[in-house]
């Protein structure tokens, strides 16, 4: 055989050694990220804190997060929409049940099936604390509850009007950096997030995350201490701006995500570079253990479950048979039930005043009894006791 | 093993034109389920069907033996469209009969109500202690009962409420075939909430389950009505069509239904409008005091749908006539500043020759505070005393009032009731983000036994179609109406809330300008210091010190 031949077995030989190491290195690295992320339950918890028809804008960047949340799997019973005012339905909306983010009425983000958990004067910063913290009082819904545990992966997103270190609820309160730092800690030491993506669409966002001091924590913010976040486009239709610049393209690069799509952090921060935006996005991952271009996009926005495919057989148990029932109970006469009448005129002019419980005087009948017969003592003594009884 | 109870659903549309060129639809789903929750020593029922689980489930914790909860967008127009099937006012109205077995009434009251706004999506947990009120006369259970004290029964309104798209939703999810098949793909929100009045409601009642009334079958009705305007809806021409009022046309019934109707009200044809496709099938029936025919298309069968699969009704109109309805009623607030105000409500009997007697109730809240000896009721600018009045005061912060009256109309009379009031002021904290918006008073509620032009029927048969059946009929002469006001907008005299900034600064101010002079007055010490002189002066000084003569000063 000459050498050419040679060179040629050779390397057939290697490429047989070499493809099955290839492949379990491959098979090792597919499941090194399989188990990478650790989370098993997604959360997510939107929020809009603004008012007032003009404000159409926040409502809008609320709900198109919302929209790419649910088009990528969490479920309702996992998000916590808290609205602070309704523009869909609001009298001023040419076009009643629809809230668009493109002009021209391009994408109707409220869509037709849309649940808001927490809607007008809900929205206020003790609730939201309440929500985050779980601090809630025990008659509350389960779905205005973040139940979520230590494996939970949740995503907050704040929007509304904002400042230097505070963030406005409604027009008439504030909540501050450091609240928002000291919810965050209360989360973490009682174990109720694995990892929070925290992003907030506001001017001078970037304050707010300053203060965190919370392990696995990844904040962006639509602009820098200092800046404003601008809105986007108007619809002269609808006469208000539809959307802010930083969420507009945050929906456009997350409309091209999908639930298996490898899309990582680094590309999110990517997201509307200061040509686009006017002001400039940032971010904070100092808290955060994994490396940001490890995490993927549907780490937090989307509801990727792990399933575990077995091979066992499982028993169910049998059915609890109910006891057979007594029908028709011989002893019992049967009577028959009536209608009540709906305007009994003659039983409602004779009706007796209710009777209502009795209650021992209190306060001000109390004192002035008391009044009474101190000064009717002090006039005429004790011995005229024998007179009264 | 025991068959689990049987249930049934049926559905139907009612569409009947109005005068004004406007369209009523009206939605009814019922489920009847021959089922006990509240029996005692009945096993806790766990096999849901058609009865939706989580309504089950609040209906059982609670003990509540009669539900209807209402979610409406605008305003009933009694004088232009007559009277609707299920009346409701605007915002959202709850009102509730307990079973005489619960000892808590206010506990389950309030945790009912936190556990509906989870269900439906609204902020039904602002309904507490201050707007809720127990009615002693009006709001007598519309199902099965003997026992009727007040004390079990309990009536919250929220005319704030706004009803959007996120109502709609838990609703629709509610029904067995969701809005999948049957009559319920009609209800597209971007047509239903461009409307003039939309309102969904939840009514849950025992009713008999037979004719002989020996055993209890609870029923759902979730009813939704809805009126299109044919300036906004129908762009200016009267002609509507399934198609044109829903986006959408029926395709087949719901499968799990037994019962699938389209009913149009047809009395007032063929002068008044033209209706197509047409149908043999006709059906009359009683309601609301007058005798209606209808066309009805039964959506079970395959030929309602035709070669097309598709059904789409049509209705042109053609003529106008006018509409008295017998009793309809108004409210407004008279008076000018922030001080105080009159409530007006005016009633209408537009009956020609006869009287009936009206139940009225109102619930003002705490911070009208209302002076009941200026109530005063007249009819045909004559005094009119009420046979019966339950006045209850309002408690700050507590309680709000409630006044109930029973007044006799006079016939073909207006009759006024006034009631002077004065605002409070609340306290800072208490006041909404935005208080110039103005504060909401609800609807009053008006209920009375109307004389029928027609006989009414006393038998309460299952083959009667729903809109005619809600209210059970104990007398053949007269039919029983609830209409309600308009709700008020009051202003309340509102803080500047920018006072405590002001203030503050104001106050920083005054104390630093003052303090501040006062103490440099008293620790401030003064030094004289001598300038220096200017150059020539000083040049003079030096030669005069060398010539030793006295310096200049």
């Amino acid at each position: 055989m000459d050498y050419y031949n040679l060179m040629r077995i050779f390397a057939f030989i290697h490429l047989l050694v070499s493809i099955p190491h290839g492949y379990s290195n491959y098979v090792e690295t597919k499941a090194g990220q399989f188990f990478s992320s650790g989370h098993t339950n997604n959360w997510a918890v939107l929020v809009c804190t603004s008012r007032f028809w003009f404000n159409y804008r926040h409502v809008a960047n609320t709900l198109s997060v919302y929209r790419s949340v649910k088009r990528l799997g969490i479920p309702d019973s996992h998000i916590v929409l808290m609205l602070a005012d309704d523009m869909a339905c609001n009298y001023r909306n040419p076009k009643p049940a629809t809230v668009f983010s493109h002009k021209n009425m391009e994408l109707n983000v409220y869509g037709d099936d849309v649940e808001v958990d927490y809607r007008g004067y809900e929205v206020t910063v003790e609730n939201f604390l309440r929500v985050l913290t779980g601090r809630l009082p025990p008659s509350t819904p389960r779905s205005k509850r973040l139940l979520s545990d230590d494996r939970s992966n949740i995503l907050i997103y704040l929007t509304g009007h904002g400042g230097n270190g505070f963030l406005k609820f409604q027009d008439s309160e504030e909540i501050s950096n450091m609240e928002l730092a000291d919810a965050f800690e209360q989360m973490w030491q009682k174990r109720r997030y694995n990892e929070l993506l925290f992003i907030i669409d506001t001017c001078q966002g970037a304050s707010m995350y300053e203060r965190f001091y919370s392990p696995n924590l990844m904040a962006l913010a639509s602009s820098q201490v200092g800046e404003d976040s601008l809105s986007h486009q108007p619809d002269l239709a609808i006469g208000v701006h539809l959307m802010d610049k930083y969420t507009f393209y945050l929906l456009e690069f997350l409309e091209e995500v999908h639930p298996a799509s490898q899309a990582n952090m680094n590309d999110l921060f990517k997201v509307c570079p200061q040509s686009q935006c006017v002001s400039t996005p940032g971010h904070r991952t100092d808290l955060f253990q994994r490396d940001p271009g490890s995490v993927l996009i549907t780490d937090f926005f989307g509801s990727v479950r792990k399933v575990e495919i077995t091979k066992d057989t499982i028993n169910l148990t049998s059915p609890v048979e109910p006891p057979i029932q007594r029908s028709g109970s011989g002893d019992i006469q049967i009577e028959s039930l009536t209608y009540v009448d709906q305007l009994p005129v003659a039983e409602i002019i004779h009706q007796k005043p209710k009777q209502k419980d009795w209650h021992p005087p209190d306060g001000f009948i109390l004192g002035l009894w008391t009044l009474i017969l101190l000064v009717f003592f002090q006039t005429y003594g004790i011995k005229h006791l024998k007179h009264i009884f | 093993c025991m068959t689990p109870a049987k249930d049934q659903f049926q559905e139907e549309l009612v569409i009947r034109p109005l005068h004004s060129g406007d369209i009523y639809a009206s939605f009814q789903f019922r489920t009847l389920w021959d089922t006990d929750f509240l029996q005692e020593g009945q096993k806790k029922v766990s096999h849901y069907r058609l009865f939706p689980k989580s309504l089950g489930q609040v209906l059982s914790k609670f003990s509540v033996q009669e539900l209807h909860i209402s979610f409406t967008q605008g305003f009933w127009r009694t004088m232009q469209w007559g009277q609707p099937f299920i009346p409701s006012p605007p915002g959202a109205e709850l009102w509730v009969w307990f079973h005489h077995t619960v000892s808590d009434v206010d506990g389950n009251w309030k945790e009912l109500t936190n556990v509906l706004s989870g269900i439906f999506c609204a902020s039904l947990n602002f309904i507490d202690m201050t707007n809720t009120v127990q009615p002693s006369a009006s709001f007598k259970p519309l199902g099965l009962g003997n026992a009727t004290d007040h004390r079990f029964l309990r009536y919250a309104t929220l005319p704030r409420e706004i009803v959007c798209t996120e109502n709609l939703t838990p609703w629709k999810k509610l029904l067995p075939c969701g809005s999948k098949a049957g009559l319920a793909v009609l209800m597209k929100s971007e047509k239903l909430f461009h409307s003039s009045f939309h309102s969904q409601a939840v009514h849950i009642r025992p009713i008999c389950q037979d004719e002989q009334c020996t055993s209890k079958a609870w029923e759902l009705r979730q009813t939704l009505n809805v009126v299109f305007d044919h300036y906004t809806s129908g762009q200016g021409k009267k002609e509507w069509s399934l198609f044109k009022m829903f986006s959408r046309t029926l395709t087949e019934a719901c499968p799990l239904a037994s019962s699938s109707k389209v009913y149009v009200d047809i009395t007032d044809n063929p002068e008044l409008f033209e209706l197509s496709p047409a149908t043999p099938l006709l059906s009359q029936a009683v309601v609301l005091g007058d005798r209606r025919t209808y066309s009805v298309y039964d959506l079970t069968r395959a030929e309602t749908f035709g070669q097309l699969r598709s059904f789409n009704l049509l209705l042109r109109w053609k003529g106008d006539n006018m509409l008295r309805p017998l009793l309809h009623a108004e409210r407004y607030v008279a008076g000018f500043g922030l001080q105080t105000g009159e409530i007006h409500t005016v009633i209408y009997n537009n009956h020609p020759y006869r009287a009936f007697p009206v139940l009225l109730m109102d619930s003002v809240p705490w911070y009208l505070q209302l002076y009941i000896h200026t109530l005063t009721v007249t009819s045909k600018s004559r005094d009119n005393k009420p046979s019966y009045i339950h006045y209850q005061p309002a408690k700050d912060r507590h309680r709000p009032h409630l006044l109930e009256m029973l007044i006799q109309l006079p016939p073909h009379s207006m009759t006024e009731v006034t009631v002077q009031f004065e605002r409070a002021l609340l306290k800072w904290t208490e006041y909404t983000p935005d208080p110039n918006h103005g504060f909401y008073v609800g609807s009053s509620v008006i209920s009375a036994l109307v004389p029928s032009m027609v006989a009414m029927s006393t038998n309460f048969t299952q083959d009667q179609p729903l809109f005619s059946s809600f209210v059970p009929v104990k007398e053949e002469s007269s039919y029983f109406v609830r209409v309600y006001t308009e709700p008020l907008l009051v202003n309340l005299p509102t803080p500047d809330f920018s006072m405590p900034y002001n203030v503050i600064c104001l106050t920083c101010t005054v104390v630093a300008v003052g303090y501040g002079s006062f103490y440099n007055l008293l620790t401030r010490t003064f030094q004289v210091d001598e300038p220096s002189p200017p150059l020539a002066k000083r040049l003079a000084n030096f030669i005069r010190r060398i010539r030793g003569v006295p310096l200049l000063a």
